[in-house]
């Protein structure tokens, strides 16, 4: 809903609003008047500061039938779900308001004993990591010495990539180094982010250790 | 880690957040929390609140500075100088928490008579190998007990490992790391002198070590007053004892440095003298820079650990289970178990095949027998020895120091995967970046095959973070990822069983690990997500009765019991994912325990048993938190406790008594091998038992302690892709640190792409005092050129008050620049790379590199563009006696070896 209060637009149940956010009687019909200049009159917020409760018009006074209609994204969420800032590590928990499938807001979850509903900058920013405008969400392919980026499809890229972990392995194998068994593989490495989820770390090491690739390795060096 | 893991016993926050709200002091150094932890800063502001004080000590001048009572500018690099005189000024007074010190902590051991310190040998300690450029630490052992009192039979495995200990190849190995939780192994309990006065005591050997950091030495290192260092430490002691507590806040700003586990460790004996750990208000606080960087040693993507801080085997060590495990074996402290957690770990990982006729399948697990970690990898690529490389959400050609080198590295792998959410520069360095403009990289010239796999945001998948505090929080999913994203646990779950499917009919012994592999994961939806919870109760460990474990202490070392990561054993307890837990904090106490889950055992304040007298009362009603109920039988308070629960006070181990069982009722630090805090630390260190003032490797000051410059055994990766600017040089006189802000987040790639962060920091800038913009002709938002001895970069110039010169005693005046280092060329908001300026050299430790100060040159006006770049750095290389950088294609061996002038290299 546009905010602004000029504009010509229509409340929750449909009914166009005038300019002033007086509602428009359905009817227009002549026996309407009365009710018309009084609805006219209650749309002026000076009338309602002088006649109502709100002498200094800063509460009701001042709220057009406009406000009164914008309900926040929060409120018309289809669901709430728990969840946690992936920036710092403080980790502020956060309530993710979904509508039609999509994240439509990101905030502070005000029952957390550790941020109690705070975000900093970037945690209020969180939301745009999902629909940041430059996300790539599909798959990229440089060939080598290529020039350009390829389109590649996901199930294709993961038989490719597997078949070169198993070449990878298979060339940088040691038996024995320094004539100590140590059967492993220096073909491989790997470096992950401190975003990872504690499952995604634990899958990683286990895979790796059992394909006998050791140089793994984690932001939580740097 | 290893800083608070050889003191403590365990490598983590030893307080939380919340509980900084009950200091009376609080001293953030290495930090800057307001800006780069403004949410958890509000706890601070809290304390401030109720009247604590409030310290910052950092070179720049930063909001965190602004909100507290005092700021100390302190040069960089001489943080250990700075704790070194408050450590003597605590002693000389007599204002250390002796009832404290003399029970909890290691003051009283006995050291080996062969120990000798750097005041004796000239900022060397005892056992220095010239050659390797190491230590054989044990002439730093204590002077043990009868063995048969302490318990610790010595297995000739042990005894085997004892000689293998102080090989190179095994020193490299970071075994330091593996204190992360489970102190370093001492063969036997000390000798004691509970009158603190023997000469070999770690008390006395404590005073002598710190006897010339006096006020006055303090102020000539640091560059700062006097008086202000005697105001901290007033402060600091009028706020430590029986009824107030002071806390003390690090981050980064102490972890990247050549001494950086020691900075850290004089924290530690600082905090520990004072009575500050395991009570509510003290503690040290280690702020971790991303969401889940505790998590992610704890379950470690590292080459040298496996989940729970358990080492990864070493080949010249390690050949069985039995020789892994002897180091702990009938060993004091919970760490005598080790046994149990390393047959669970084995079980869950394979399963039915890992049987007490096999070793458990020890064998299985390959081996490391050197230094594998990051950089050294970095090196090994430009030399063309590793085939394909996975980035999962990092982004080294930005994060990373020497970007340069990162690149180079790249530009020589046969494949490499990317997952991410954001086309990052490491995904892009074959087509764009600094090397191309130079003339140095082009896509013709390089091999590299890129697969970019989207990744799924942390909305679009669920599973655990670890926190700073060690606190588990589950995330829910709350929407699918789009088109090709995926989380990791779904890439390398497929992976995985792809890999396995190829395999299927192999006869090859060396594909038994991989298809004997526990993985059958269930799955979820089209994509066939695989179910985190699944991986988490593996985690967690399930008992005989097929029932998820509730404690570590559950754990069997005859295979009957499996789990993933001991630590986190109990986040599954009843079959429920305690890390999903959401009470909310006003139904709680302020420890929050109903909130996630705490490794370990849900303990949210570790080594609470001192926050008690030896027996068992608080030491103070005000600052009472965990105590003895003689009624009950039990010790109780606002947290769990971080002890046996029904273990007396008074109990005193009997003979040969083994892991937790060999601990008094007295002895709080339960991982530790004594029970206690280390003052000393007799091993778990590899570059001294104690803390001393070295300078940083690239510094403009003369070491004012000894005649040795920078820590004797810094790591070092020459190359010319890595030249080092020498020390104390005209060519490059300025020293550089580099920074956070608060709207960004480290490489970029999660706020550089990000519409609103871009829009509020837009642009690279370097912070000058008006001083050095004088002195160099640099004008406030024009651009300047830094320069070093590996690369050069632009940036525009903010002339501030905030970055202040240091005057020396001497008259030398030392100028600091600031720099973030958020900026590459991809994403909504560019610049030049702060990180590309800087070089690698590693604490021996953890192989961290210290870029939080290096130093530069700065000039007026903008780089220059293409080939004419190279020729500027080179001159800079010759005047400074720097050998070449220049490189051949894709960053291999170097086009010419021309040694500058006066290069002794």
């Amino acid at each position: 809903m546009s905010r602004d209060c000029g504009a010509k637009h229509r409340t929750e149940d449909g009914r166009r609003v005038g300019s002033l956010g007086a509602v428009v009687a359905p009817d227009g019909g002549a026996g309407g008047n009365m009710i018309r200049v009084k609805t006219w009159l209650d749309s002026w917020p000076v009338y309602r500061q002088l006649t109502g409760s709100d002498p200094f018009g800063r509460g009701k006074a001042a709220r057009s039938k406009a406000t009164e209609a914008t309900v926040s994204r929060t409120a018309t969420a289809d669901r709430v779900l728990k969840s946690v800032c992936p920036f710092c590590a403080v980790g502020c928990a956060q309530n993710v308001y979904v509508k039609d499938e999509k994240i439509v807001q990101i905030e502070g979850d005000p029952d957390s004993p550790i941020n109690r509903g705070r975000l900093c900058p970037k945690g209020s920013a969180s939301k745009q990591l999902v629909t940041s405008p430059t996300r790539v969400t599909t798959v990229k392919y440089r060939r080598p010495y290529g020039t350009e980026w390829e389109d590649l499809d996901l199930d294709t890229a993961m038989e490719m990539i597997a078949d070169r972990v198993l070449e990878a392995r298979r060339k940088g194998w040691q038996e024995e180094d320094g004539g100590k068994r140590v059967n492993r593989t220096m073909g491989i490495a790997s470096l992950g982010g401190a975003t990872l989820d504690n499952e995604e770390n634990y899958l990683m090491k286990k895979l790796y250790s059992a394909l006998g690739a050791i140089q793994i390795e984690n932001q939580a060096r740097i | 880690m290893p800083g608070l893991g050889a003191s403590f016993g365990r490598g983590g926050a030893t307080n939380f957040l919340e509980d900084l709200s009950n200091s009376d002091c609080i001293v953030i150094e290495g930090s800057n929390m307001a800006e780069c932890h403004p949410v958890g800063f509000q706890w601070v502001s809290e304390a401030k609140a109720r009247g604590a004080k409030i310290v910052h000590i950092d070179p720049r001048f930063t909001r965190t500075s602004a909100i507290a009572d005092l700021h100390v500018p302190l040069r960089m690099g001489t943080d250990i100088a700075f704790l070194g005189g408050l450590i003597k000024y605590v002693l000389d007074n007599d204002l250390y928490f002796k009832d404290y010190v003399v029970a909890y902590t290691n003051a009283s051991a006995l050291v080996n008579e062969e120990f000798a310190d750097t005041e004796d040998l000239d900022g060397l300690f005892s056992g220095f190998d010239a050659e390797n450029r190491m230590y054989d630490d044990s002439s730093w052992q204590y002077d043990p007990e009868e063995p048969n009192h302490s318990g610790a039979e010595q297995p000739a495995e042990a005894a085997e490992q004892e000689r293998t200990d102080d090989h190179p190849d095994v020193k490299k190995t970071d075994r330091a790391q593996a204190a992360g939780s489970g102190g370093p192994t001492i063969p036997a309990k000390p000798r004691r002198d509970e009158t603190l006065q023997h000469p070999r005591s770690v008390f006395q050997i404590l005073k002598r070590h710190y006897a010339r950091y006096t006020p006055e030495m303090v102020s000539e290192v640091c560059g700062i007053e006097p008086e202000v260092f005697l105001q901290v430490a007033k402060w600091v002691t009028d706020n430590s004892n029986r009824d107030r507590t002071t806390a003390w806040v690090y981050s980064v700003g102490w972890t990247q440095h050549s001494v950086g586990a020691q900075y850290i460790r004089t924290c530690s004996i600082l905090q520990t003298l004072l009575g500050n750990i395991g009570r509510p208000g003290g503690g040290i606080m280690a702020l971790r820079g991303h969401a889940s960087i505790q998590g992610s040693t704890d379950i470690p993507t590292l080459y040298n650990l496996l989940p729970g801080y358990l080492p990864m085997p070493h080949a010249m060590q390690h050949a069985t289970l039995d020789e892994y495990v002897a180091d702990a074996a009938g060993k004091a402290g919970f760490w005598g178990n080790k046994r149990a957690y390393m047959t669970s770990l084995l079980k869950a990982w394979w399963g039915d095949a890992a049987t007490a006729e096999n070793d458990f399948a020890f064998d299985y697990l390959p081996k490391i027998n050197g230094d594998h970690s990051s950089y050294r990898t970095i090196a090994d690529m430009i030399e063309g020895k590793v085939s394909g490389y996975f980035l999962v959400g990092e982004n080294p050609s930005v994060g990373h120091p020497n970007g340069r080198m990162n690149r180079f590295g790249l530009a020589n792998l046969d494949w490499m995967v990317v997952r991410d959410l954001q086309m990052i520069e490491s995904a892009t360095f074959w087509k764009e970046g600094p090397e191309h403009e130079t003339g140095e990289l082009a896509p013709e010239t390089i091999g590299t095959e890129v697969f970019f796999m989207p990744a799924a945001t942390h909305v679009e998948k669920e599973g655990t973070f670890t926190q700073t505090q060690r606190v588990l929080q589950w995330r829910h999913k709350a929407v699918e990822p789009p088109n090709d994203a995926r989380s990791d646990l779904w890439f390398y779950y497929h992976l995985g069983r792809m890999l396995r499917e190829r395999l299927a009919d192999s006869t090859d012994p060396r594909d038994r690990p991989l298809l004997d592999l526990t993985w059958d994961y269930p799955v979820h939806g089209e994509t066939q997500d695989p179910d985190a919870e699944a991986v988490l109760r593996e985690i967690n460990g399930v008992g005989p009765d097929g029932r998820a474990l509730n404690s570590y202490m559950q754990m069997k070392d005859d295979g009957s019991t499996s789990g993933g990561c001991w630590i986190y054993t109990g986040v599954y307890a009843d079959e429920v994912n305690q890390a999903a837990r959401r009470v909310p904090a006003k139904q709680m106490g302020l420890a929050g325990s109903e909130w996630g889950w705490a490794w370990p055992l849900n303990r949210r304040m570790l080594y609470n048993r001192a926050s008690a007298d030896p027996a068992g009362k608080p030491w103070s009603e005000r600052k009472k938190y965990v105590w003895w109920d003689e009624d009950a039988g039990e010790w109780t308070g606002s947290d769990v406790p971080d002890f046996e629960k029904n273990k007396r006070p008074d109990y005193v181990p009997p003979d040969g008594a083994k892991a937790q069982d060999a601990l008094a009722g007295t002895d709080p630090f339960v991982m530790q091998g004594d029970g206690k805090a280390w003052l000393f630390a007799p091993a778990g260190v590899v570059d001294g038992p104690l803390p001393t003032h070295y300078e940083p490797v690239e510094s403009v000051v003369e070491n004012a302690l000894y005649p040795i410059q920078a820590n004797p055994t810094v790591e070092r990766i020459p190359g010319p892709w890595n030249r080092e600017n020498p020390s104390r040089s005209e060519v490059f006189p300025f020293q550089v640190t580099t920074y956070r802000l608060t709207e960004h987040h480290t490489a970029g790639g999660m706020s550089r792409t990000l519409p609103y962060l871009s829009e509020l920091q837009p642009e690279f800038f370097v912070e000058v005092s008006p001083e050095l913009a004088r002195l160099r002709g640099l004008s406030n938002g024009e651009y300047a050129t830094l320069v070093s001895a590996r690369t050069a970069i632009e940036a525009k110039v903010l002339v501030t008050e905030r970055m202040r010169p240091i005057r020396l005693r001497g008259g030398q005046v030392v100028h600091q620049i600031g720099m973030p280092y958020h900026w590459s060329y991809a994403g909504i908001s560019t610049g030049d790379s702060a990180n590309d300026l800087l070089g690698i050299a590693l604490d021996p430790n953890t192989h961290i590199q210290e870029d939080k100060v290096s130093t530069a040159d700065i000039i007026p006006g903008r780089r220059p563009r293409g080939p004419a770049m190279l020729d500027l750095v080179e001159d800079y290389r010759r005047r400074a006696g720097v050998q070449s950088g220049r490189v051949g294609v894709n960053g291999r061996d170097p086009v010419e070896a021309d040694a500058g002038e006066g290069s002794n290299l």
